[in-house]
């Protein structure tokens, strides 16, 4: 893990360097200063709760210095959502990491296994729709874990085997056949689950059902700070994204597998010309990122919910997490999904609520503006190389 | 006469035989036909000729375009729908003046595609296509989640508002028909015409060799993102004509779904040659209609009730078995002619985005 180039060198005067950027090289840099400037600055010290409603500075919580318990609040929010983004994104970054396949379908697959996490556990608990927490016990939230991690696992290994095998190197072609892939699995997911549903209830396909975290999760935990107490459940979540972050890096820098993943990432051909056969590798590297997008949809669908329309949303967060951190770097999956999990928290957290209107999000825009100012200096991510 | 120059005349001769056909047609076909097959195709094919122009000539596959019809779409439903009383249906309701909006609606999509080009124009091949598609998923959680400029339920009524040349296009579906035409006539010509100039030569260098030309000194950030901003306006013009045809917009016409649908007309149809575009586009609303036509009362054993799964495979079988599509397939066709017995003439041209896919 290497620091980009010319990160922290301020050794050339700024003058020079100004001078060196041109006119179009100065002002987006401005731009872009200005905006993280002032976006800090707001979350610090602009934000008020109690101006008259509809006013920009209005926000539910007001600025971080007039009520820091609600500034600690939503930065958990932002970490243990990035938790979750890595876990899912970690998957789809692996696998163009050493195939150079963009696996479209991954939104699916999270479908497939937050589907099928729910399907286990209700014939383990029988509720219908959603679960309380005391009513499970951890058993019954890893048992459909494992199910979902490795039927999702099996799938991508067959589809990954029938139609990307023969025609590598071909990333359009293979990303179209992705893109079909998902169409057909999405289609699929919505027409058969969810099968259970509260008795006198007609199945409906692609309904939102959730799934319930152990009973154990089901508490606050008093951090002692300001007084804030977050719920243990998403710090599970978190501790989760570190946790595979942890096994990723002993993986991919301790293992003899994760060794000749590597050497596939530089140089595919050298790698099979020294003997190693990188087809088993392109399969346990598929598989592990199939299974770690159903071990996304567990926990996700825990925490929230899984319904039709969630393929599209989660494509859209590992897409985020991978542009902006950088294809096929692990440290940049990191990177990304703690961008990208500050950005989402903190713009629904801090943005002005726009008036009488409870429900506006703002927070795609912001998305976009994270991406723009990201690619804008850093065309391959921010930990992308050249392929 | 050569092979090359047989396949043109014969190609000619297809064109204008549906020109004439597309001429009369309302007076050939069924009201349905007319509206829901053939306008359909025009402006969906509208859209899908502004990806094709993209990839065959500026080797950019975007899946940004039915976002960009969709900020079209939305921004002429925002400004020319009024507050009519008893009347629930949501947006700004601005009530302008529709020739205006028109026109607004059209620069507004003009503008954000310059500036969704700006950022991807220094991303190639994969990478584009990835940026591109978080551009349409964006554009759908805005429109859905800003409730001001429209939300999960529809902005209706579009259609009543036209300008005034137009008429009315909800009891005469006739004219939209007639003015869908005209506008995909227009764009293909103009398309014709773009890839002939300077610009467009520029353009096809930089899709097959970006550090020569820009060591030739040529500006290729700004070359990709012109085009990008000319894709926009085409695809500004479909969505335009594609709120009028639909008369509502809601959400699920900008999201995943709407994206891979253009994806996969302008994929049937090739993705080298402009009239793949409409080709495709009628391919897929024929397909999408016969197969809703045919699937039985609670559906079909295994596949269920929806036609996405058909359409998926029919997509997959295409990728597979012909990447560059129905196009790609007649220049194939036309090229196995010459390798029995035609001369050595110059081979059809193939933008190496389909040679690639």
């Amino acid at each position: 893990m290497k620091l980009p180039r010319g990160l922290g060198t301020f050794d050339r005067p700024v003058a020079e360097r100004i001078r060196a950027w041109g006119v179009m090289g100065t002002v987006p840099r401005v731009v872009a200063a200005g905006l993280v400037l002032f976006s800090l600055l707001y979350v610090i010290v602009i934000a008020d709760p109690v101006v008259d409603v509809g006013s920009w500075r209005t926000t539910n919580f007001g600025s971080a210095i007039d009520n820091p318990g609600a500034f600690l609040f939503t930065l958990l929010d932002a970490l243990t959502f990035a938790g979750l983004l890595f876990i899912v994104a970690s998957g789809f970054s692996l696998i163009f990491g050493l195939m150079r396949v963009v696996n479209m379908a991954h939104g699916s697959f999270y479908l497939l296994g937050g589907y099928i996490a729910y399907e286990i556990q209700q014939s383990m608990t029988g509720v219908g729709f959603s679960v309380q927490p005391n009513e499970v016990n951890t058993w019954e939230w890893v048992l459909p874990l494992l199910v979902a991690m490795g039927a999702v696992a099996l799938f991508g290994l067959a589809i990954q085997q029938l139609l990307l095998r023969w025609n590598q190197g071909q990333d359009l072609r293979q990303a179209l056949i992705t893109i079909a892939v998902s169409v057909i699995v999405a289609d699929q997911v919505i027409a058969h689950f969810p099968r259970h549903v509260p008795a006198g209830t007609k199945p409906f396909g692609g309904n939102a059902v959730g799934i319930g975290w152990p009973g154990w999760t089901n508490r606050l935990v008093d951090m002692h700070i300001w007084g804030v107490q977050y719920s243990l459940a998403r710090l599970v979540m978190l501790a989760l994204g570190a946790a595979v972050g942890v096994a990723l890096w002993l993986w991919l820098y301790r293992t003899r597998t994760g060794m000749v993943i590597r050497a596939g990432v530089d140089d595919r051909q050298m790698t099979s010309a020294l003997g190693i056969n990188i087809q088993v590798t392109f399969a346990i590297a598929f598989a592990v990122g199939a299974a770690l997008v159903a071990l996304g949809a567990t926990v996700g669908t825990s925490q929230g919910n899984i319904s039709q329309g969630q393929d599209g949303v989660w494509l859209l967060n590992s897409l985020v997490v991978v542009i902006i951190g950088g294809m096929g770097s692990l440290i940049g999956a990191v990177a990304g999904s703690l961008l990208f999990g500050l950005v989402t928290a903190f713009s629904t957290a801090y943005l002005p609520t726009a008036g009488a209107d409870c429900c506006t999000q703002y927070s795609p825009v912001l998305t976009f503006v994270l991406m723009a100012l990201v690619l804008a200096f850093r065309p391959r991510g921010l930990f992308g190389r050249a392929a | 006469m050569s092979l090359y120059e047989r396949k043109t005349t014969v190609e000619r001769a297809i064109g204008v035989a549906v020109l004439v056909f597309v001429l009369f047609a309302p007076q050939l076909v069924s009201g349905f036909w007319m509206d829901t097959v053939l306008t359909q195709t025009f402006i969906l094919g509208i859209g899908a000729a502004s990806l094709v122009f993209l990839s065959a000539y500026g080797g950019m596959i975007s899946l940004a375009q039915a976002g960009l019809m969709g900020i079209a779409g939305y921004a002429l439903g925002n400004m020319v729908t009024e507050r009519v009383e008893g009347g629930e249906t949501k947006g700004l309701l601005l009530g302008w003046d529709p020739t205006l909006s028109v026109v607004l609606a059209v620069l507004l999509t003009v503008g954000i595609g310059i500036l969704f080009g700006a950022v991807a124009s220094r991303s190639f091949g994969i990478y584009f296509l990835m940026l591109t598609l978080t551009y349409s998923v964006i554009v759908f959680l805005f429109v859905s989640q800003v409730t001001q400029v429209g939300g999960f339920s529809p902005i209706a009524g579009i259609d009543r508002y036209t300008p005034g040349f137009m008429g009315d296009v909800v009891n005469d579906r006739q004219r939209l028909y007639y003015v869908s035409l005209a506008v995909a006539l227009v764009v293909y010509a103009l398309i014709r015409y773009l890839v002939r100039t300077p610009f467009g030569i520029a353009l096809e260098g930089i899709r097959d060799e970006p550090v020569r030309l820009a060591s030739l000194g040529y500006n290729v950030t700004l070359h990709r993102t012109l085009a990008f901003g000319i894709g926009s306006l085409i695809a500004g013009v479909a969505g335009v004509l594609f709120a009028w045809w639909s008369g509502q917009l809601s959400p699920s016409d900008i999201g995943l779904q709407a994206t891979i649908q253009l994806l996969v007309i302008a994929v049937i149809g090739g993705l080298t040659r402009i009239e793949g575009a409409w080709l495709g586009a009628f391919a897929y609303i024929w397909i999408s209609n016969e197969v809703t036509n045919r699937i039985p009362e609670g559906g079909l054993w295994l596949i269920g009730g929806s036609f996405n799964t058909v359409i998926g495979l029919a997509f997959l079988a295409i990728v597979i078995a012909s990447p560059d599509g129905l196009m790609g397939l007649w220049d194939r066709i036309w090229n196995g002619l010459r390798g029995r017995g035609g001369t050595g003439e110059p081979a059809v041209a193939t933008g190496s985005a389909g040679s690639q896919a």
